[in-house]
């Protein structure tokens, strides 16, 4: 089966738009969704309906720090995200708000889990930098392969069987084995607010038989994204830094 | 999951085992056969046991994922992957065969077989550094021969895929591979050169042509640490009568830091097929090796390799194109051979490690025998070298980057095109036929190449105001007609 996984969209309408559709051009069978789908992005209503459905069409998601910051205010975030996440808060609808604070922290299918960020402790939203952290969560967890996002920079680290780590930024468009002799950690690059200086939206896919994982970026109508947060008095660098993927 | 037992006559995957026809230190080679794939096949199954070096493993994983992902002649093809989960193993076609392992008993080899050797596995490394992927194992043991004659590369076990996660990087504190081959930089850690593979066949090629491995064998770290500031003796010490041409390819592909040597594969292979055009240096008339205040320095002064950053393979070859210019020689054609200089210029400038190769094509009658001398007596041949070489002038191009070629053939588009494939050529830049008349009647040399070429052609015209002014008779509606 062709899995497609998005992570960290972040109410960016065009970027995921673009993205599902390029996905589904490449056959997608089934939605993975790595959270943080608010936040940042100025539609965020439009972003959650849209999971909302394709969670009852059968997709999976699992939750995310700005998606949490919603129902809980004690999430610490920066000034910027922390203003989008208030705006956001009186944007959602009460079904959309229960949605996203129903979400499960981690979710498992076969030998994979999903997970917003490193996954040793789902609940403190960890990043993923390095080999090191990496480890950490394969550690933690049974897992064959995990998926997460939330550090916006696409990586993947691979575990041998003696515990030596690798670590690897994936090369868009060429798909990588998980060979089943080690463990590994897919870090997903993000739809809605790429920070690796690329400025196309990211997503991934993978293919359960094959079990090769194909990182992909799909250029999106940036411009119209930007005006929609500028427009909704959003802070302006919410906007700037879509240009730029920083 | 049940684990497979390996032996004669088990069925895996639907292959069936024939005989065992290599025990090796990492795997174990079987011939299998399936009844659906009619070439021969041979199944590579790696040791993994208790206590079997965990080298052996990682470098399978390195196969199972570098292997189905090359095309070629100049490797084998991959045919199905076994995983580790029940039994890992790839399946991959049998050249027939020996390795090239098999001639070090014949060594030294005459210089013009070792030229020959040399040539066919710098074709298969410029193909396979093109796929991204740096060999970091070439030694006699790793190649073949197709029966059509050309090298095919096996093991890949050692190898580096620049676009995918390379498990040897991060594993093992000491280098991987075999000592007497592994170019200087790999023991400061750097896998993603593909000038180590250049190294490697410098070494096999002077050790094919003296008998005498250039680093000697010792397989300590100390000792091949020595090549990081210790040239090797000159072949022409070794060999009296060693060609000055093929010291200087020798020792290019020796250089301790990857810059000085050839840029590419394709480039060195350009070289050793045109041995009569290699730029002498002072290396090819080295006697001795270097002083010994030169190999202190080397050795004290920090490190005799320049650091780089990480760079991409990709677009490593890409800097460092084999441009080819099709010259037209015929009187008349000074406004179109002045656009195509400032088309290569460009080029050029762009691209500082690209070389030039300017082509003409003394055409042959279909018929008759021709004479290679015209009526005055002068060799025609050496005539349009002479014009090639003034051509190229005003490039004021070093002469390590320049070659001329005057191809003698009934047929220019195909002499050009057979030179494009044979030299690796990645950019064709070609004037435009400008005589209507003469196009219609012989067709034009510019658009065949353009649809044909293995590589992008630039199709050149005159500035227009030059064009009008040479145009005479022409009739007017002629240029609104693409000329390819």
């Amino acid at each position: 089966m062709r899995l497609a996984f998005f992570a960290d969209i972040h109410a960016n309408r065009q970027a995921f738009t673009a993205c599902l559709d390029a996905a589904r051009a490449r056959g997608a069978e089934r939605f993975i969704f790595l959270g943080d789908y608010v936040g940042y992005g100025a539609d965020p209503e439009w972003t959650v309906e849209t999971v909302m459905g394709l969670v009852e069409q059968g997709a999976l998601a699992v939750r995310g720090n700005h998606d949490n910051a919603i129902g809980s205010s004690a999430e610490s975030m920066n000034a910027e995200a922390q203003a989008a996440i208030e705006w956001t808060r009186g944007r959602l609808s009460a079904p959309e708000r229960k949605f996203l604070s129903e979400l499960p922290l981690t979710r498992e299918e076969d030998d994979r889990l999903y997970v917003h960020s490193e996954a040793s402790q789902a609940a403190k939203w960890r990043y993923v930098r390095s080999a090191a952290d990496a480890g950490r969560s394969l550690i933690a967890t049974e897992a064959h392969v995990t998926f997460c996002g939330h550090i916006h920079r696409p990586a993947l680290y691979s575990m041998s069987a003696t515990g030596k780590m690798t670590s690897f930024v994936p090369i868009s468009g060429v798909g990588v084995q998980l060979l089943s002799g080690r463990r590994w950690l897919a870090v997903l690059g993000s739809v809605g607010q790429p920070r690796d200086g690329d400025p196309a939206a990211a997503f991934a896919m993978f293919d359960t038989v094959s079990r090769e994982i194909t990182l992909c970026r799909v250029p999106y109508d940036v411009d119209t994204a930007a005006q929609r947060i500028r427009d909704n008095g959003l802070p302006p660098m919410l906007a700037d830094r879509l240009f730029v993927g920083r | 999951m049940a684990k497979f037992v390996v032996e004669p006559g088990a069925d895996i995957d639907g292959f069936t085992l024939g005989e065992c026809v290599h025990r090796g230190g990492m795997a174990t080679l079987w011939s299998v056969s399936r009844d659906d794939i009619a070439v021969p096949l041979l199944m590579k199954i790696p040791r993994v046991s208790e206590g079997e070096d965990p080298a052996a493993i990682v470098s399978f994983e390195m196969e199972q994922m570098i292997l189905p992902k090359l095309k070629g002649s100049h490797v084998p093809h991959c045919y199905a992957a076994g995983d580790f989960a029940r039994q890992a193993y790839v399946v991959i076609e049998r050249v027939p065969g020996e390795t090239l392992y098999r001639r070090l008993g014949d060594l030294p080899l005459p210089y013009e077989e070792a030229r020959v050797i040399a040539l066919k596995i710098a074709d298969a490394l410029s193909d396979l550094h093109r796929h991204n992927v740096i060999h970091h194992d070439i030694k006699p043991s790793s190649i073949m021969f197709r029966p059509s004659g050309e090298a095919v590369l096996i093991d890949f076990g050692l190898s580096h895929h620049n676009q995918l996660p390379d498990l040897l990087q991060e594993e093992f504190r000491v280098p991987y591979g075999t000592a007497p081959y592994m170019a200087p930089e790999r023991l400061l850690g750097v896998r993603d050169d593909p000038r180590s593979d250049l190294f490697s066949l410098g070494v096999l090629l002077y050790f094919f042509t003296t008998g005498v491995r250039p680093f000697g064998e010792s397989e300590t770290m100390a000792g091949m640490r020595r090549r990081l500031w210790r040239d090797p003796y000159p072949p022409c010490q070794l060999e009296s009568d060693y060609p000055p041409w093929l010291q200087e390819i020798v020792l290019r592909c020796l250089e301790i830091d990857p810059v000085w040597r050839y840029p590419t594969a394709s480039q060195l292979a350009f070289e050793l097929s045109h041995p009569d055009q290699i730029k002498l240096t002072a290396r090819s008339e080295r006697l001795k090796r270097d002083p010994l205040s030169t190999v202190w320095r080397r050795r004290f002064n920090g490190n005799p390799i320049q650091e780089r950053g990480k760079s991409a393979v990709a677009a490593q070859l890409a800097a460092s194109p084999i441009v080819a210019v099709a010259i037209d020689v015929a009187e008349g054609s000074n406004e179109l051979n002045d656009a195509l200089r400032v088309t290569a210029e460009r080029l050029l400038k762009t691209s500082p490690s690209a070389r030039l190769a300017c082509l003409n094509v003394l055409k042959l009658a279909r018929v008759a025998i021709d004479r290679t001398l015209d009526e005055e007596g002068n060799n025609k041949h050496v005539g349009r070298l002479v014009t090639l070489k003034h051509w190229a002038a005003p490039l004021k191009l070093d002469e390590s980057r320049l070659t001329t070629h005057v191809l003698e053939s009934v047929d220019p588009a195909g002499a050009i095109l057979a030179f494009a494939e044979a030299n690796h050529v990645d950019h064709i830049v070609i004037g435009a036929r400008q005589s209507s008349l003469v196009r219609t009647l012989l067709g034009s040399t510019s658009a065949k190449v353009a649809t044909e070429a293995p590589c992008t052609v630039t199709v050149v015209r005159p500035p227009r105001q030059a064009t009008e002014a040479s145009k005479g008779e022409e009739p007017p509606d002629d240029r609104s007609l693409p000329a390819i």
